[in-house]
């Protein structure tokens, strides 16, 4: 019995000591930003990475959840003689909760895997010893302006994300199923208030921050053997999904 | 002059280092040797603070490197180059991007002169006209090559190697401590090798330290280092598996 209390300490221990050195790691990220030199170019150069880059993996990923919207939104307000609603509850879907959590579930998969991986394997073959050794903090170099970059890019692709999924389920049910053009609009118009899309869109800065933090904080921290960048990889892909959907709970409860 | 003061490092639970005293003589290649897994680069990394000890102290010019803040410690960084085992150069640059690397970070240098010390280093290490190149495309010893350019781009005052000929064929690693020699005698820089392949590394080397069982065993100028009756460097030396260091 004491050994099995030892060992829930132990654990519990454990993960609080990895969660403080998560949120240090992300202090220190944030007071890296503010010091000279600016990395302007980094930042740009990231933003390209993470958003150009993603482009295509959420217009697809976009059209499609427009597409799936549409059909399943119209054979259920069909029950109800409500189909002329399906604009709204599209748009309302998508840009309160949709947009946001899967474009970062896409960048997610398509960016932050591939940061986790580089990041990791810097770590494994020496690389971030040697920014070190130049007197280079690699947390400034590496991870401050990969932060901003996924802040910048993932309310722009969540917006891209928003429009294409629209057009996606304007495509299946008005150009498909004949609802009319006009009601789309017009239930879309009626129901969709500012505070729908910047809530959307502040989630999404949110999810940026996680995906960035948590992908830079594994591979910063991938264990130095042959098998610690795939493990690091995968850590971060499946902490950053849980991040979300349990961030997005919080953020949906606060904002309704 | 580099220091190391009753140093300890234990890694879970495993003590490594167990009380390292050595001086390094400012100017002169001093060697490192010990069997696989003797901590020889954990002592070096712990020369520019990569590593910090449980105990004991690191004095680089009268500065204790466990003592100082990250901006005094990046001022003291600045005086080492650094020759990692896989070069550690960085793989989304290119090799004359490697070199400059440094220099565009840490000097206000121009551009014009930026390109022609980098280029003088590539021709230096025989990989002129090579600075496209990208690591991945180069093979293990252009890539030490271009590490040691880059680690002698500020014009360090100490160098430090860890395992420089590591998974090079006897010829290219031969290549390579001529480089290194050629390159002190260029330079005349604080060297710090850490290396098992003897007897090739003695030619370059001005002194000799053994490190086994955690302490430094012996330490002396090579041919002191030589001549020593020491069972554990007269083990090492010879090769032999039976003695008073584990192999297995």
């Amino acid at each position: 019995m004491l050994s099995l209390l030892a060992r829930i300490g132990r654990f519990t221990l454990q993960q609080l000591a990895g969660m403080g050195r998560m949120f240090l790691f992300l202090f220190s990220a944030f007071a890296w930003t503010f010091r000279p030199p600016a990395r302007i170019r980094l930042i740009v150069y990231h933003v390209r990475s993470i958003g150009v880059d993603s482009l295509s993996v959420v217009l697809l990923s976009g059209v499609f959840t427009g597409m799936v919207m549409g059909l399943q939104g119209y054979y259920s307000l069909r029950k109800f003689n409500a189909e002329s609603f399906l604009g709204s509850a599209v748009a309302l879907g998508l840009l309160r909760e949709l947009g946001p959590v899967l474009s970062a579930f896409m960048v997610t998969g398509r960016t932050g895997s591939a940061m986790a991986a580089e990041i990791g394997s810097m770590k494994v073959t020496e690389q971030i010893d040697a920014l070190y050794s130049m007197a280079i903090n690699p947390i400034q170099y590496l991870v401050s302006p990969r932060i901003i970059a996924g802040l910048i890019s993932m309310p722009l692709l969540t917006a891209i994300f928003d429009v294409v999924g629209i057009y996606g389920a304007y495509l299946v049910g008005v150009g498909l199923l004949g609802v009319s053009s006009g009601s789309y609009f017009a239930g879309m118009e009626s129901s969709v208030v500012f505070h729908d899309v910047w809530s959307g869109l502040l989630k999404s800065v949110s999810f940026g921050l996680i995906i960035t933090w948590v992908c830079c904080y594994k591979g910063f921290n991938a264990p130095p053997m042959a098998t610690g960048v795939g493990q690091a990889t995968t850590e971060s892909v499946v902490l950053c999904f849980v991040l979300i959907l349990v961030w997005d709970y919080f953020m949906t409860s606060i904002m309704l | 002059m580099i220091k190391v003061v009753d140093l300890h490092k234990t890694f879970g639970g495993q003590a490594v280092l167990k009380g390292i005293n050595l001086e390094l003589e400012t100017g002169k290649v001093t060697t490192i040797i010990g069997g696989s897994g003797s901590g020889k680069t954990v002592l070096l990394k712990h020369l520019n603070a990569l590593l910090l000890p449980d105990r004991g102290s690191v004095l680089v010019d009268g500065k204790d490197l466990t003592k100082l803040g990250e901006r005094a410690l990046n001022e003291v960084r600045q005086k080492f180059g650094v020759l990692f085992q896989g070069a550690a150069l960085l793989d989304s640059m290119t090799l004359y991007d490697n070199i400059a690397f440094p220099l565009r970070e840490k000097t206000n240098m121009s551009e014009n002169d930026i390109r022609k010390r980098v280029e003088e280093r590539l021709a230096q290490v025989g990989l002129a006209g090579m600075g496209y190149k990208y690591p991945a495309e180069v093979s293990g010893g252009m890539k030490k090559r271009a590490g040691l350019a880059r680690a002698l781009a500020m014009e360090p005052e100490i160098v430090l190697f860890d395992e420089p000929t590591t998974g090079l064929d006897p010829l290219l690693g031969r290549s390579i401590h001529q480089l290194i020699g050629k390159m002190h005698d260029t330079f005349g820089f604080t060297g710090v090798i850490v290396s098992h392949d003897i007897p090739e590394v003695f030619k370059i080397s001005d002194r000799i330290a053994m490190l086994a069982n955690g302490i430094i065993e012996e330490f002396g100028t090579t041919q002191e280092f030589l001549a020593s009756q020491n069972p554990v460097v007269r083990q090492f030396l010879q090769r032999d598996a039976e003695g008073p260091l584990a192999v297995l």
